[in-house]
């Protein structure tokens, strides 16, 4: 709670001068969890409700694990007699405990770990193995390391809060201490969430073995965009073969036409406008042609279509791409799409007077990088076309980092796995 | 109508087109002694002894990729002096390169398709290339220049008349008949010219055309 009042104290204050911005999108499975809040900045963690979540989630543990150690012990050890039968009873109370109250708690407390996890687990239906099988790991086993993270976490932070109240401490000394407790209470909410990730993982490694449905919807995903790519392969072949063929014929046919026409008639001004008109159609038609699928792309790979479309930027353009193989189409297409819009948004917005890509496969990655030395200042999330570059890799499970500050220069970098061998 | 009849081989693998082309071309009174729509049929059908020039579409069978701007190749390291004009759909710069470069950059032409509408200038073209010239598309120019951005003013002027016959296509022989220099003075200022134009150490040809390239920007912007 009081993490959220400061983030939104935090939030409301006036920011100074636009800083630098550095926008890294993964947009292909954007996750708010435990593991991924960690490797925010320290004062967007720290703000954040991570750190009360896991604080609340492994002090839950003490009370479900305690509660299952608890029954067998009292039985055996008030009882003072440990026979078979008082160990049966044990045993039962202590499944009867874990089906009734331990699991749907267990499953309940999920959402503290992971909520879309969470949601994903139906609570009231039939038991299944798996979930039972979560749950009597994290009742008979996790929780003992819960406490023991908690504990470890805590322990010494609190020791030292608690300085002030050592009847032996001089004052001093007992504030200094605990000044340096309550830092250390920052320092002890890393720890914590980071078993708390852990858990996370292992949770879901259990519950949820495989991603079945997840790997499906990524599957069904890239099979779409390809079938999109077909499609807009095959617009582009037609437009070919027929329009363009046709409107080459026409203006042929037009040009000859004003041969025979008498000059300075007004049949030849008709045939002469008609003319134009059929040049311009067709000048169009190429660069709808251009952004569709351009035929380059298709015929000659990425690094001859990063050529072609440089040659038609206003800005000067330095292109080194080293990619010499041809990788999957949708890959080519992505990346071709990402270089098409940046120099496109370079000739916009930037002011830039130069302008270079650069691309290369490394390490079964594609690296594509552009940098113009204009002013500065792009930004994903307003509306400049980035954001639908970055859903368009998110496909191919690319990335897009774009830095720019005001001021420039602006760089642009796309990287899209291509384990070079695979057919997808 | 011309100062004489070209003979001219025509290769497109669209039919429709193909007629237009040779229609066109019958129209501005030269003689299409054959039109083909394979590559296969085009190597068969040039007899470059009585053939002008032969006008080919890079698109065509049987993968419909490239195998024109091959059969092009092939054409001009049989007989380097054979007048070639490539039509293509799109500018694709590697090939464009080794094309122009390929005989010398003597006859020899890279237009896109759409050109071919204007008949006047087309014709020109193909008239310009079977005599020895070179018809290249302001869009191979435009694709080459805008990423080497040469500073071609800081050559001297007796480098640019170099330049100049470079681009007309002349040999380095012909260029040193023409400014009256010695053949080793011409390439001394094509060297020259290279450095000066930052043209990267790639192989001499490319290199060359390159250089007419970036004067190609400077006199006659497209």
């Amino acid at each position: 709670m009081l993490g959220r009042v400061l983030g939104l104290y935090l939030a409301l204050l006036p920011s100074p001068d636009p800083p630098p911005i550095l926008d890294v999108v993964f947009p292909s499975f954007p996750r708010h969890d435990a593991l991924s809040a960690l490797t925010r900045g320290p004062l967007r963690f720290l703000t954040s409700a991570w750190p009360w979540r896991s604080l609340a989630y492994l002090s839950m543990s003490g009370l479900s694990g305690g509660a299952v150690l608890a029954i067998p012990l009292v039985l055996i050890f008030k009882l003072r007699a440990p026979d078979l039968v008082v160990i049966s009873v044990a045993a039962v109370l202590t499944v009867i405990f874990v089906r009734l109250i331990g699991l749907p708690f267990e499953l309940w407390r999920l959402r503290l770990l992971d909520p879309e996890l969470a949601a994903q687990v139906p609570i009231r239906r039939r038991l299944a193995p798996r979930q039972l099988g979560y749950v009597v790991t994290s009742m008979m086993a996790l929780w003992w390391i819960d406490v023991g993270v908690l504990v470890f976490s805590l322990g010494a932070p609190l020791l030292l809060l608690s300085a002030p109240l050592q009847p032996d401490a001089s004052t001093w000394l007992g504030i200094w201490l605990a000044v340096l407790g309550g830092m250390l209470l920052f320092v002890s909410a890393y720890p914590m969430t980071a078993w708390m990730g852990a858990r996370a993982a292992l949770a879901r490694a259990i519950l949820f073995p495989q991603d079945r449905a997840l790997g499906e919807i990524v599957r069904s995903r890239a099979r779409l965009v390809d079938a999109f790519e077909a499609e807009r392969r095959r617009i582009e072949r037609d437009l070919h073969d027929g329009a363009q063929q046709r409107l080459v014929m026409l203006t042929i046919k037009l040009g000859l036409a004003q041969l025979d026409a008498p000059p300075g008639s007004p049949l030849a001004t008709e045939l002469h406008d008609a003319h134009a008109l059929a040049v311009d159609a067709l000048a169009e038609l190429r660069e709808l042609i251009r952004g569709i699928h351009p035929k380059v792309l298709t015929d000659r790979g990425l690094a001859a279509a990063i050529q072609d479309v440089a040659g038609h930027s206003e800005v000067p353009v330095k292109v080194d791409v080293l990619v010499t193989e041809r990788l999957p189409a949708t890959i080519e297409s992505a990346a071709f799409y990402a270089v098409s819009e940046a120099l496109t948004n370079v000739a916009r917005h930037s002011g830039a007077t130069r302008c270079s890509v650069r691309g290369e496969v490394r390490d079964d990655l594609l690296l594509v990088e552009v940098v113009d030395d204009g002013v500065g200042g792009a930004d994903i999330g307003r509306g400049s076309g980035l954001q639908g570059l970055a859903d368009r890799l998110a496909v191919v499970e690319g990335t897009l980092v774009v830095s720019s500050p005001v001021g420039g220069p602006t760089t642009l970098r796309v990287g899209i796995p291509c384990r070079t061998g695979s057919s997808e | 109508m011309p100062d004489r009849q070209l003979r001219i081989v025509v290769a497109d693998d669209a039919v429709l087109l193909r007629e237009g082309l040779v229609g066109l071309l019958e129209r501005f009174g030269h003689k299409v002694v054959a039109s083909v729509g394979d590559p296969d049929a085009l190597l068969a059908a040039v007899d470059a002894d009585t053939l002008d020039i032969v006008v080919t579409d890079v698109r065509m069978p049987p993968t419909f990729t490239d195998e024109g701007m091959r059969a092009a190749l092939a054409l001009r390291r049989a007989w380097p002096d054979l007048p070639v004009l490539v039509l293509s759909q799109y500018v694709e710069q590697t090939s464009a390169a080794d094309l122009l470069d390929s005989g010398g950059g003597v006859g020899i032409g890279y237009l896109l398709k759409d050109r071919i509408g204007d008949i006047a200038q087309f014709v020109d073209a193909v008239v310009r290339v079977a005599d020895g010239g070179t018809a290249i598309d302001p869009e191979v120019v435009r694709s080459l220049v805008s990423q080497t951005q040469q500073p071609i003013h800081r050559l001297t002027s007796r480098e640019r008349e170099v330049l100049a016959l470079m681009a007309e296509g002349r040999s380095n022989a012909s260029i040193a008949t023409t400014l009256v220099i010695t053949e080793a003075a011409v390439a001394k200022h094509i060297a020259s010219i290279l450095t000066k134009l930052d043209l990267p150490p790639a192989t001499e040809g490319n290199r060359r055309v390159l250089a007419v390239l970036a004067y190609l920007r400077d006199t006659d912007p497209p």
